[in-house]
């Protein structure tokens, strides 16, 4: 009976209070992972080095969390004071003790009917500000809510989810503001990014990715096409609080595999925005793949570092983009500076000066089918890309695939699908992938490590000198970041769709990942 | 296992596509004209021919070279299981089509009956007895539960495979590799030798299926080497070990197998 006092003294911190300051010297506190990528540069990196190459062999679970909905588990979670926020299929929210693994409270919210969207009922986890946490959900709405009992704050409609909107990504807190994107490419939508006052829920503003008559970019829409050009935002983006831009990618222009409809550019589908974080207004953007006809949206991670290009110091933004080249630019002005394949692919000669794709003749979709590389889910998708500081390295999961694509017929019916065409796997061929580590400011490869089939999971680097990442077939791994070597590996028994993270519990390093219906959190045995 | 990735998205966007409850099938093709059917044709040919022939003359999927289609009578039965499906079969559903390509496959299909259909000149009784003598069959295939795992299970074989297909699989195995039954060659570091059909694999370890040891699984660090053998099939042909008429018998008897009544 002594003893029992003592065991009762561990005390959850009941009021996580993440104002903004915290979120901009995220890199401040590594115990805590209090964005969708780990910072506001989406370095997906951890400070943390208690693992490191010489003892990872000594991992083990600490614990692990059953996700009770059923459905995809795609979600990162964040730590803040001991306490773990995840999303759960469809727009579920969970608090844990990260001692423990158990749950603290959940938020539960039923979906509608009518609710759609391509790829399955998924959630990519919360933002945290001040005392609220904010999911975007299935249905399209924002909720905030109460960080110390998922009670709800506010609740504010997105967009229509019978037109096939829905929200998957987690949002992004900048100031005092919610950054949000949307999700619905393959319904004909007109993409947006939204930003909404945290305290109230109100709309401040609207970005809109296809630009109406008498903007500047219309004119890369034939006709009526571009109300009807997707161009969607559903991948968390990035923010410079120095240059007070957010970077966000955008989507495929629908319809996705027949171009006909809507000949031009199609700006601003498959680009990279620069947006005022105070107005929404658009500061510059650079489009990688135009006139899409491949279904290559442009919604991976924006990593922002600084680095020497060309004898010359300037603040970058480093993406491996879906169409298999890995891109470098100028963050402040959107400059294309480098571009090398790092993929393989088959529809591009290379990148001319600009970096515009040189395309290579007879690599759209037709009716009898086209074999193309890299394949729809392209060959790096939404899971995320890592970035060292430390071993000056960008890591990305990359997938070599083809596929053979087609060219279809479209109809615009609201809420329908609206692809015009579709894809097939290659026959009699077994696609593969790799973790790969490029040089971050020439796309030089230092190192890969082979995995069996092409991931589905993103990447972790630490400053103990590891990156982590998983495999379809359910291994965790950790390699060296300097050699790509493996170090450590577990089999947890179900694909890994999800992105790690980091955090101290009790003083201990943990790493944490979702696979097959669970969260598993990592820590060395003591 | 193997198509894993793919199908994770794959399936997802299958699960996705929607069928239009509003619509009403109507009862006769309405889109048959014949820009329709030429149309059908190349339809067919990028999404239908892999399975069931350029000329509809079956393969891995069913003959649809025969004047009446067991499965598809009418028209909107055929456009049903075309926009759909057949569950519990290789046939998917068509979700990357609308439904006036549907219509204009559909429509390309019915003229396919115009090709004579294949007779089976053998007689399953001796086809049977070759089966479970002379052929050696069943020490790697099985039938209702009898039979060896290292080839593909044929219960039903005669329904998911055309004759023609049966009888390419049995004189040309490589032909007719049956998915999911990839033979590797492995050497381990033990000096070990193995020639094995693949059960499982990951980026760390690979399990097997050895003819003579049964189920073996190994850590790739183990391994020496690890070949496969894409497009060849570890059956072997019965060109030379049977007479043309046996091959008639065994596929007459293949060919009538389709489940348990």
């Amino acid at each position: 009976m002594r003893s029992l006092p003592a065991l009762l003294i561990v005390v959850i911190p009941i009021a996580a209070q993440v104002p903004y300051q915290r979120l901009r010297n995220a890199g401040a506190e590594p115990g805590n992972w209090l964005t969708y990528s780990g910072n506001y540069g989406s370095h997906r990196y951890s400070p943390l080095a208690q693992i490191a190459a010489a003892n990872a062999h000594r991992l083990k679970p600490a614990w692990v969390y059953q996700v009770q909905a059923p459905g995809k588990v795609q979600t990162t979670p964040l730590v803040i004071d001991g306490v773990m926020y995840l999303t759960e299929p469809a727009s579920d929210v969970t608090a844990l003790d990260t001692r423990s693994g158990r749950t603290l409270w959940k938020y539960k919210r039923p979906m509608p009917k009518g609710v759609r969207g391509c790829c399955g009922q998924v959630n990519r986890g919360v933002a945290a500000l001040d005392d609220l946490l904010f999911v975007g959900t299935y249905d399209a709405h924002l909720v905030a809510l109460d960080s110390r009992s998922g009670q709800v704050r506010w609740d504010v409609a997105v967009a229509d989810p019978n037109l096939g909107h829905s929200i998957t990504a987690a949002p992004l807190a900048v100031k005092d503001k919610i950054i949000v994107g949307i999700a619905g490419g393959e319904y004909g939508v007109r993409g947006f990014v939204d930003a909404y006052e945290a305290k109230t829920g109100r709309r401040a503003w609207r970005f809109w990715t296809i630009p109406a008559p008498g903007e500047p970019g219309h004119e890369t829409w034939a006709g009526e096409s571009w109300k009807t050009g997707a161009a969607t935002t559903w991948v968390t983006g990035s923010f410079d609080p120095d240059l007070n831009l957010i970077y966000w990618g955008t989507g495929n222009p629908g319809p996705d595999w027949n171009g006909e409809g809507r000949r031009g550019d199609n700006l601003y589908s498959d680009s990279l925005l620069a947006l005022d974080a105070d107005t929404g207004k658009l500061k510059w953007h650079f489009q990688f793949t135009p006139h899409d006809v491949h279904d290559w949206d442009s919604t991976e991670v924006p990593v922002l570092a600084d680095g020497v290009v060309r004898g010359e110091k300037r603040k970058l933004v480093l993406f491996g983009n879906r169409n298999a080249f890995y891109y470098v630019l100028d963050r402040q002005s959107g400059q294309f500076l480098v571009g090398k394949q790092f993929a393989r692919q088959t529809w591009a000669q290379g990148l001319d000066d600009s970096g515009r794709p040189i395309r290579l003749p007879n690599t759209a979709p037709t009716v009898e089918g086209t074999r193309v590389y890299p394949s729809v889910p392209g060959a790096t998708n939404w899971f995320s890309p890592s970035y060292s500081p430390r071993a000056n390295l960008f890591f990305v999961a990359a997938r070599d695939e083809g596929g053979i694509y087609f060219r279809g017929e479209s109809e615009y019916k609201p809420g329908a699908q609206f692809n015009a065409g579709g894809f097939r796997n290659l026959p009699g061929e077994e696609p593969s992938g790799a973790v790969r580590a490029l040089h971050p400011t020439t796309g030089e490869l230092k190192w890969e490590f082979k995995l069996h089939s092409p991931p589905w999971a993103g990447l972790l680097s630490t400053a103990g000198g590891l990156v982590f990442g998983g495999t379809n077939e359910g291994d965790f791994f950790a390699l060296d970041a300097q050699t790509g070597k493996l170090l450590w590996r577990f089999q947890t028994g179900g694909a890994i769709v999800s992105n790690p993270i980091a955090y101290l519990s009790e003083g201990r390093q943990q790493v944490a990942i979702a696979a097959g219906s669970a969260i598993f959190s990592f820590a060395l045995e003591q | 296992m193997i198509r894993s990735a793919a199908l994770i998205f794959f399936s997802a966007l299958v699960a996705a596509a929607q069928v239009d409850p509003d619509y009403v099938i109507p009862k006769e093709n309405p889109h048959a004209s014949p820009d329709d059917l030429q149309r059908g044709q190349r339809l067919f040919l990028g999404h239908c021919a892999s399975c069931h022939g350029p000329a509809g003359e079956g393969g891995r999927g069913a003959s649809l070279a025969r004047p009446r289609l067991p499965r598809a009578p009418d028209d909107p039965a055929l456009f049903k299981v075309i926009r759909d499906g057949l569950p519990g079969t290789e046939m998917p559903a068509a979700w990357v089509m609308i439904n006036r390509e549907i219509w204009q496959v559909a429509a390309y299909v019915r003229t396919l009956g115009r090709v004579a259909e294949e007779r089976l000149s053998g007689d399953r009784g001796r086809g049977e007895a070759i089966y479970r003598g002379k052929g050696n069959c069943v020490q790697c295939h099985s039938i209702t539960g009898h039979g060896g795992a290292f080839g593909p299970e044929l219960t039903e074989i005669g329904s998911r495979r055309s004759a023609t297909y049966l009888r390419a699989a049995l004189l040309e195995p490589d032909s007719a590799v049956p998915e999911g039954f990839l033979q590797v060659r492995l050497t381990a570091r033990d000096g070990r030798r193995l020639t094995a059909i693949r059960l499982n694999e990951d980026t760390f370890t690979i399990q097997i299926r050895d003819l003579a040891s049964g189920i073996l699984s190994f850590r790739k660090q183990d391994l020496k080497e690890l070949l496969k053998d894409w497009g060849k099939s570890p059956m072997p042909g019965v060109r030379g070990a049977l007479s043309d008429a046996e091959v008639a018998d065994l596929v007459a008897y293949l060919a009538f197998l389709r489940g348990a009544k």
